[in-house]
């Protein structure tokens, strides 16, 4: 029978991060708002709050990505936690430690928070549903399934230059069968309110009944980013591939690359977003990725106010005993 | 005490801003703690006729219950516009009580800078000390029971009025 | 030894009963179905009163773990769970450690479980040696310890030559071959069924295509060997749908599924429940509903447990890297019982899938009460509502996602070869 909803609270809280499935526009919305404030912080001198004084944050990362982990670690430290950084490399898990015996030392040294990137679907709910009840997970990217810190920081950069989400044609470029980013990013766009949401890639990089999702497949380029006014595109993630997906480079980037030719194709005020890392050439070009309607850069700095906003969010009412 | 016996806001405001007035200069800053404060803080601002822009302060992210309570429901924005650092400040509250929101927004404010001098005024006092905080400035004096409390309603218009815990 | 089992409700559709009257057993046979004559004066009497007398259950596939995973469970404690389940028989598929490619083997296997006494085992034996998909095994010498048919378990046979030669050959024996019929290339490393759901937990997916093809694959090369074939759980719509057209020609196939996929879909899965994870997957409701049709139309004849005991860590992984299979020996009559409750298939059509039917395909003489037959007998209390709990389990593995479900029907008896084995919670 399905789990219940993990992520809040008998009080509707919320109180894990695990995915934008089931959070409501009210949620994602004062999310957003929260990491308004910690935008301008840099104006700052002491760029740091109080906040989670005397909480340790653990970044539990099974799969490796510096900058994800850099950025939460900015994070945490700007709202005054203490930070582990831990990396679990495949060998050590195959020296026979479960995942959840390593979450169980990790807790017996007082963690309040573990931030999980881990290269299988559903390892931060399993993780979430064996924790102690004061502990808090943020979900960091679960194999092909979830990465919703990255859809906040996109929805909160769409905002910032878009504004209102319900007139927003979007169009999802890519890889979208092995991506986490692009189903979380589909779920925020929807329960947003954005008039369309689209996704494009060849047949072999549309996963099954994506439809379901409430997004319109298309296979054209010129098809799909016409009349968009936000292309997000997603890196071909050659190294999760099993086998061939694409033929060569040069035929994915002539057909699914962004090149400004191909940004035409879009409203001539569209912008053009990347979770990155990029690879330059291959589905986005250096000029398109470098020019002025290129969000890129705002998306990576609003990632650590969007991620403080979400770990203040979710640790608040958390200490052992709180509640009552 | 009941509201028949509490002098008007305006009257209270007048009172304060003839202490104020010889306290501040052209190069005070004028900050008001969100909500009530900075109702307050506009008013005196204006009365006062400072040329110095006026700064504003939500302490969520210095509050010392987060743990028990977690995040309030509404932040709003602070903002600091002027310089902090070798500033005269008066920082202006509503009702003084435990002393712990004062408490909160000094930390808020070192976080911005150092400033020279920090002063403090506020509406209301009400008996009830938590910490080691005293206003320089106080409207009104109230003499509060455990169970009663002082509540500042506004913005427009700015009211105040006491009730009873349940 | 004699036992009188009296006026319970006996349900043998082999030999067209359904009536209530007993069954009397002499030195492990049955020696009468019907009003019992005076002059046989029984040692032991059950009174089954209100409750159904049918054949002891025959289960096409159980994993008992031994020999080679006896860390999981043994021989001993998985048949307990069995004959608490009303199983008086059950096959073992050939993946056990070392593989049953030898005589040896299957006669170790037949040595085991003579000394746990409880339900006869059957082992299947390997179809390829070592299960490796390259060389034929001794089918002929396998048969002859005892093995009942050939299969090559779950380890797909991708050269289609050698599962040619292998159909040839176990047809010249009149041996019977077990097909687990999927497209090894398809299949991949997916763990749920492709869809919807796979969609939206990004888990690695299994088409419907990958059944599809091996069942269409080993039916051609069926029809051009003749051999006596039996594929083992389907799971999807197109692929009974394939196996109805090949019956109505004339094929000589037959088709088993699981107590679960006649219950669950992908929709279970919910958030990653791992007690869901099985291969073939949980389909879709469509296909689900199409299997329950399959076996009311008699499309599918038999219905088996699966029975794949695991610990508790092997589930407490991330889906796509937890264990997969269901703990299935003690639900398995419930199950079906189930469908029973809902009208989904008759009394009889239950029982003969769990009973007649198994006993047929694997060619042994059990799964009916005919006179003279083994006395493999199960008695059931059909009115008994209870509720499913980890502890309610004997077999070693908890794994179920049946936990928490609320059944009718609990078995009272297990007789084997005339001899009680299981009682009302004693063994």
């Amino acid at each position: 029978m399905p789990n219940p909803d993990i992520q809040h609270d008998s009080n509707g809280a919320l109180k894990h991060f695990l995915t934008i499935e089931g959070l409501s526009r009210e949620t994602i919305y004062d999310i957003l708002d929260v990491a308004n404030n910690f935008f301008n912080f840099g104006q700052r001198e002491i760029k740091k709050v109080p906040l989670l004084r005397g909480k340790t944050v653990v970044n539990l990362f099974f799969e490796d990505s510096t900058r994800t982990r850099t950025t939460f670690e900015i994070a945490a430290k700007r709202l005054s936690a203490d930070v582990i950084n831990i990396n679990v490399p495949r060998s050590s898990v195959s020296k026979g430690e479960t995942m959840l015996d390593t979450i169980r030392t990790l807790e017996a040294m007082h963690t309040d928070m573990f931030v999980v990137r881990h290269t299988s679907s559903g390892a931060a709910h399993l993780i979430a549903q064996h924790v102690p009840e004061h502990v808090r997970i943020i979900n960091a990217g679960d194999g092909r399934h979830s990465h919703p810190t990255q859809a906040m920081l996109d929805m909160f950069t769409i905002r910032q230059y878009k504004g209102d989400f319900t007139p927003l044609r979007v169009a999802i470029v890519g890889d979208i069968l092995h991506s986490r980013v692009a189903r979380s990013q589909i779920h925020a766009l929807k329960i947003l309110g954005a008039a369309e949401v689209r996704v494009i890639a060849p047949r072999t990089l549309l996963p099954t009944g994506i439809e379901s999702l409430g997004v319109t497949p298309f296979t054209d380029m010129r098809e799909g980013l016409d009349d968009i006014d936000v292309v997000i595109m997603l890196r071909l993630q050659l190294e999760r591939m099993e086998g061939q997906l694409v033929a060569s480079e040069q035929e994915y980037f002539s057909h699914y690359g962004l090149t400004e030719e191909k940004l035409g194709y879009a409203k001539p005020d569209a912008v053009v977003m990347h979770p990155g890392p990029m690879n330059r050439g291959l589905e986005i070009t250096s000029s398109v990725a470098d020019s002025d309607k290129s969000l890129i850069l705002p998306q990576v700095t609003n990632g650590i106010a969007v991620r403080m906003a979400i770990m203040a969010r979710i640790m608040g009412g958390s200490s052992e005993g709180a509640g009552q | 005490m009941n509201n028949g016996s509490l002098p008007t806001v305006d009257e209270i405001l007048s009172t304060m801003e003839q202490e104020l007035r010889p306290m501040v200069s052209t190069d005070s800053l004028i900050i008001g703690v969100h909500s009530g404060g900075v109702w307050i803080a506009e008013r005196l601002h204006q009365s006062l006729g400072l040329s110095t822009k006026l700064g504003s302060l939500d302490i969520s992210f210095y509050r010392d219950d987060f743990s028990r309570v977690g995040l309030h429901p509404q932040v709003k924005s602070s903002h600091l516009p002027e310089v902090i650092d070798d500033r005269d400040i008066m920082l202006i509250d509503d009702v003084l009580h435990t002393g712990r929101t004062i408490r909160a927004a000094m930390n808020e404010i070192f976080s911005y800078g150092r400033p020279g001098k920090v002063r403090l005024a506020v509406l209301v006092e009400r008996s009830g000390r938590e910490l080691p905080v005293q206003a320089d400035v106080v409207g009104q004096h109230l003499q509060m029971r455990d169970d009663e409390y002082v509540k500042l309603t506004g913005p427009d218009p700015l009211e105040l009025s006491i009730t009873k815990k349940n | 030894m004699k036992l009188l089992i009296k006026n319970g409700r006996v349900i043998d559709p082999a030999n067209n009963i359904d009536d209530t009257c007993d069954v009397a057993i002499e030195n492990g046979r049955i020696v009468s179905v019907g009003k019992t004559s005076e002059v046989f004066s029984a040692d032991e009497t059950i009174d089954a009163q209100g409750k159904i007398i049918c054949p002891g259950l025959v289960d096409l596939q159980a994993r008992l773990r031994e020999p080679g995973q006896e860390h999981k469970a043994t021989m001993e404690s998985e048949c307990r769970a069995a004959v608490r389940g009303g199983i008086t028989a059950l096959c073992i598929p050939p993946d056990t450690y070392p593989v049953i490619d030898t005589p040896a083997m299957a006669h170790l296997i037949h040595d085991r479980s003579q000394n746990v006494g409880l339900n006869t085992v059957y082992p299947l034996g390997a179809l390829t040696t070592g299960l490796k998909g390259d060389r034929l095994s001794d089918m002929a010498a396998l048969s002859n310890a005892g093995c009942v048919a050939l299969s090559n378990a779950n380890s797909p046979v991708t050269n289609t030559l050698v599962m040619r030669r292998a159909m040839q050959y176990a047809a010249s024996f009149d041996l019977t071959v077990f097909l687990n019929a999927q497209d090894a290339w398809l299949q991949g490393n997916g763990c749920v069924h492709e869809g919807e759901i796979s969609t939206r937990l990004g888990l690695p997916a299994i088409p419907e295509a990958a059944e599809i093809v091996g069942v269409a694959r080993d039916l051609a090369l069926i029809e051009t060997t003749g051999v006596r074939a039996h594929f083992c759980q389907l799971s999807s719509a197109r692929a009974v749908a394939m196996i109805a057209e090949a019956q109505s020609r004339g094929l000589n196939v037959t088709a088993d599924v699981t107590a679960h996929h006649l219950h669950l879909s992908e929709h279970d899965i919910g958030l990653f429940d791992t007690q869901c994870f099985v291969l073939p997957p949980l389909r879709g409701v469509a296909d689900r509903d199409a299997l329950r049709r399959a076996l009311g139309d008699g499309v599918v004849t038999a219905v088996c447990s699966d029975h794949q005991p695991h610990g508790t860590d092997a589930k407490l992984a991330p889906f796509s890297e937890a264990a997969s299979g269901i703990s299935g020996l003690e639900t398995l009559l419930v199950l079906i019982w189930r469908l029973v409750d809902e009208g989904a298939i008759t009394m009889s059509q239950a029982i003969q899938s769990l009973t007649t039917n198994p006993g047929r395909i694997l060619g042994i003489n059990d799964g009916t009460l005919s006179i003279g037959a083994n006395a493999n007998v199960c008695i059931f209390d059909p009115d008994n509502k209870w509720t499913l709990t980890e502890s309610d389990f004997h077999s070693r593995g908890k794994n179920s996602p049946f936990i928490g479900w609320e059944f009718n029907g609990k078995v009272s008896h297990t007789i084997v070869g005339g001899r009680v084995v299981y009682a009302n919670g004693d063994i």
